[in-house]
């Protein structure tokens, strides 16, 4: 129904008109920058408020309520304080290393950006491998914060930052094998057939059971691949401080800050794509009256939605549950998890394999 | 000075936790030695809050000196100022009204509910939920209000003087502490709920930090961690003061020794403690809240002591009197300082995590460790 493919078009078709394709591929690709890096901002603004305001709901408090109406300029006043505020470099720090690991963290983050349709027809690149792109990439923050732990030369950003590497390598099997779940159930790791193949039902409703105990892996492992609570041992602040960026200040502190967020945003998109049909609205076999009318609820809604509803979830989770520790958090993965994740997937391809699925 | 430490020579990884970190709840230094997340030994250092308290009580007279032992142990500064008061008592020997002491032991056991309330809370965020903390002060906030309106302060009450309590009951604090003690029964199964039956707070403490019952009399420890290793060390049940004989109430024990088992040692104490407030608050007789005594006060030639239980153990005053009107020399018994020193006996062989567990779980002031 509705449809950003014209818009894109346009512009598009008015572009190759003025610079010919070869120039306007690079004016398209500056855009499309410019465009993450403000999604970006606004991601992590708008997220740092509702993890604020969600935290103070929980907590019987009225969190940011000061600045702006509604206290809704808070973060926004965050950042500026945090841009202006100067950017220190410890003496024994590695300077290079330093420097470059919250860039690490933040371009990881970015380039996660690329194969998520955030609405019908509105996707940065429907990469044939889109799947497989994105747990490719997302392996890649884990450099950034080993680097942020190593160059600080502090023993606790060094903890921190093995712990990190323990826990993010570990619990991309997890994530991995849940994604591939859906892979199966597909037939296709391209982004755009994922989302088409739940046209008459989301993955999780049509999956029977393993997709069930997929989905709730997957959330499992993306909680503890963006470092979240309970898993939130790389900067476990009552064990090591801040962890990974105890040394870091000013901008790059606010850009470890902000690729953290917008990971959670990212693998709740991810989650919200593979299991909750992205930007499909939410349809029930033949109640064409009722399918119509959910039809007319705009695409971009239905995909931010399912997305924030997840964050909500992995919200929760931090401000309810306490913290565990390290071994146990290897346990829950190579003892639980992995094999319970091994055995769903077999579950999964005989489901797909017999068609039993809808 | 402590020297910079780095690794030793095992190639063990040396850190300091505190003096500032999140989680020692004040200024306590620990010097850990870890082998990659593993606990090889930890350290202890004090001194950063010594205020020398010891040696001012010296110069101040009998009743000067209870003030400053509200700074000790500032969560439980109404039995602390007991503890001296009752000294005093026994040097000067008198009397004390019936309503005086049924209004101390109010007081005390409201300040031990306070106390562990404020426990809870930061036990619960040193293993990493934070949300409990601010449930914690919900209650704790209704206490400091009550007393505040009795005693004119929040935090260090200053109310227990020699011969009864300062000033008489405000006309609201029965009222008031039963809406608290109605609120307060109902919101307990939710405390239990959201953090004794979580799945990650038991496998984070059951089996942490072990201390067996005969370590437990060997540190010297007290309070609810002697309790949680099976040792019945509860003063108010072996030596009663005030009518702590007369009341009804039972000494919460438990055998694993565990942190889990503090834990549990904690959160029934505080239903005891509403039990005994329960018992009291209908029940305050009337009459003197103080007794007469002399303006100035002189204690006979002799030795002195008493001991009550705080909420986080034995608090014991040792007075040295030599007929003059200030102490010759005073030693206050602190039970977290002998907590504190089971510390490196439990810790060692377990995780980072799991020292933050049981420091927890020690319930440690550092203004009562370092006097």
């Amino acid at each position: 129904m509705w449809s950003l493919s014209k818009i894109s078009g346009l512009i598009d078709h008015w572009l190759n008109g003025k610079l010919g394709s070869g120039w306007a591929s690079v004016a398209e690709m500056v855009i499309v920058g410019l465009c993450v890096i403000g999604l970006f901002a606004i991601l992590g603004l708008v997220l740092v408020l509702m993890e604020r305001k969600v935290s103070a709901w929980m907590q019987i408090r009225l969190g940011p309520n000061r600045v702006g109406p509604k206290g809704l300029l808070q973060s926004l006043a965050d950042t500026l304080k945090l841009l202006v505020k100067e950017g220190l470099t410890p003496d024994g720090a590695d300077k290079f290393l330093f420097n470059l690991a919250p860039f690490v963290a933040m371009i990881a983050a970015m380039l996660l950006m690329a194969p998520i349709a955030f609405a019908k027809d509105f996707q940065i690149w429907d990469v044939n491998i889109g799947v497989l792109y994105i747990t490719a990439i997302s392996s890649i923050s884990v450099i950034g914060i080993l680097m942020a732990g190593w160059s600080s030369n502090n023993k606790y950003s060094l903890l921190g930052a093995m712990r990190s590497g323990a826990q993010i390598v570990s619990y991309e099997l997890s994530a991995g094998l849940s994604i591939l779940s859906i892979v199966v159930l597909t037939g296709s790791l391209k982004v755009s057939d994922i989302i088409a193949a739940q046209q008459n039902g989301w993955w999780i409703f049509k999956g029977h059971v393993p997709a069930l105990i997929a989905f709730v892996i997957f959330i499992i492992a993306a909680t503890a691949e963006t470092n979240r609570a309970p898993f939130d041992l790389a900067e476990a602040e009552s064990e090591l401080t801040a962890g990974f960026h105890t040394e870091y200040s000013g901008m790059k502190f606010a850009l470890f800050f902000l690729a953290e967020y917008v990971n959670v945003f990212i693998v709740c998109a991810i989650g919200a794509t593979l299991f909750l049909g992205g930007w499909m609205p939410f349809h029930i076999g033949s109640w064409e009256g009722f399918n119509h009318i959910m039809d007319y609820i705009p695409s971009s809604i239905w995909f931010f939605g399912k997305t924030f509803f997840l964050i909500f979830l992995i919200m929760w989770f931090r401000w309810t549950f306490p913290r565990l520790r390290i071994d146990q958090l290897l346990n829950l993965e190579w003892k639980y998890l992995l094999p319970i994740g091994m055995v769903n997937i077999i579950l999964v391809t005989i489901v797909a394999i017999k068609g039993w699925h809808f | 000075m402590i020297e910079e430490l780095g690794t030793t020579e095992q190639g063990e990884l040396v850190i300091n936790i505190g003096p500032q970190h999140p989680a020692t709840h004040g200024v306590l230094h620990l010097v850990v030695t870890l082998n990659g997340e593993t606990i090889r030994k930890v350290e202890p250092h004090l001194g950063y809050i010594h205020r020398s308290i010891e040696k001012m009580c010296e110069s101040l007279s009998y009743r000067q000196f209870i003030y400053t032992t509200s700074r000790m142990d500032y969560l439980s500064s109404h039995i602390n100022n007991h503890a001296c008061a009752l000294c005093v008592e026994n040097g000067i020997q008198v009397e004390i009204p019936e309503r005086a002491q049924v209004i101390r032991v109010l007081m005390d056991e409201l300040t031990r509910i306070a106390s562990h309330l404020l426990w809870w809370g930061a036990m619960a965020m040193d293993v990493g939920a934070i949300t409990p903390f601010f449930y914690a002060f919900r209650e704790r906030e209704m206490i400091n209000d009550i007393m505040e309106e009795t005693c004119g302060a929040r935090l260090t009450m200053n109310y227990m003087v020699p011969g009864g309590v300062m000033m008489d009951i405000h006309p609201n604090f029965q009222r008031r502490v039963k809406e608290l003690l109605l609120q307060f029964k109902h919101k307990l199964p939710e405390y239990h709920e959201l953090v004794t039956d979580n799945v990650i707070f038991q496998s984070r403490t059951k089996g942490v930090g072990y201390l067996s019952a005969d370590d437990a009399v060997s540190y010297g420890t007290s309070g609810p961690t002697a309790r949680g290793s099976g040792v019945p060390c509860d003063i108010r049940k072996l030596y009663p003061y005030d009518v702590y004989s007369k009341l009804e109430f039972s000494e919460c024990l438990a055998k694993e020794g565990d942190t889990f088992a503090r834990y549990l040692v904690r959160m029934n104490e505080l239903e005891q403690s509403i039990r005994i407030v329960e018992q009291l608050i209908d029940n305050i007789p009337e009459g003197d809240f103080q007794a007469k005594t002399k303006a100035v006060l002189k204690l006979p030639k002799g030795e002195f002591y008493q001991r009550v239980e705080t909420a986080r153990g034995e608090f014991g005053v040792y007075m040295i009197s030599e007929g003059a009107m200030q102490p010759y020399r005073i030693k206050f018994r602190s039970p977290g300082f002998s907590n504190l020193s089971a510390l490196d006996h439990m810790a060692r062989g377990a995780k980072i995590g799991d020292l933050v567990a049981i420091m927890g779980s020690l319930d440690l002031v550092i203004p009562d460790i370092d006097r």
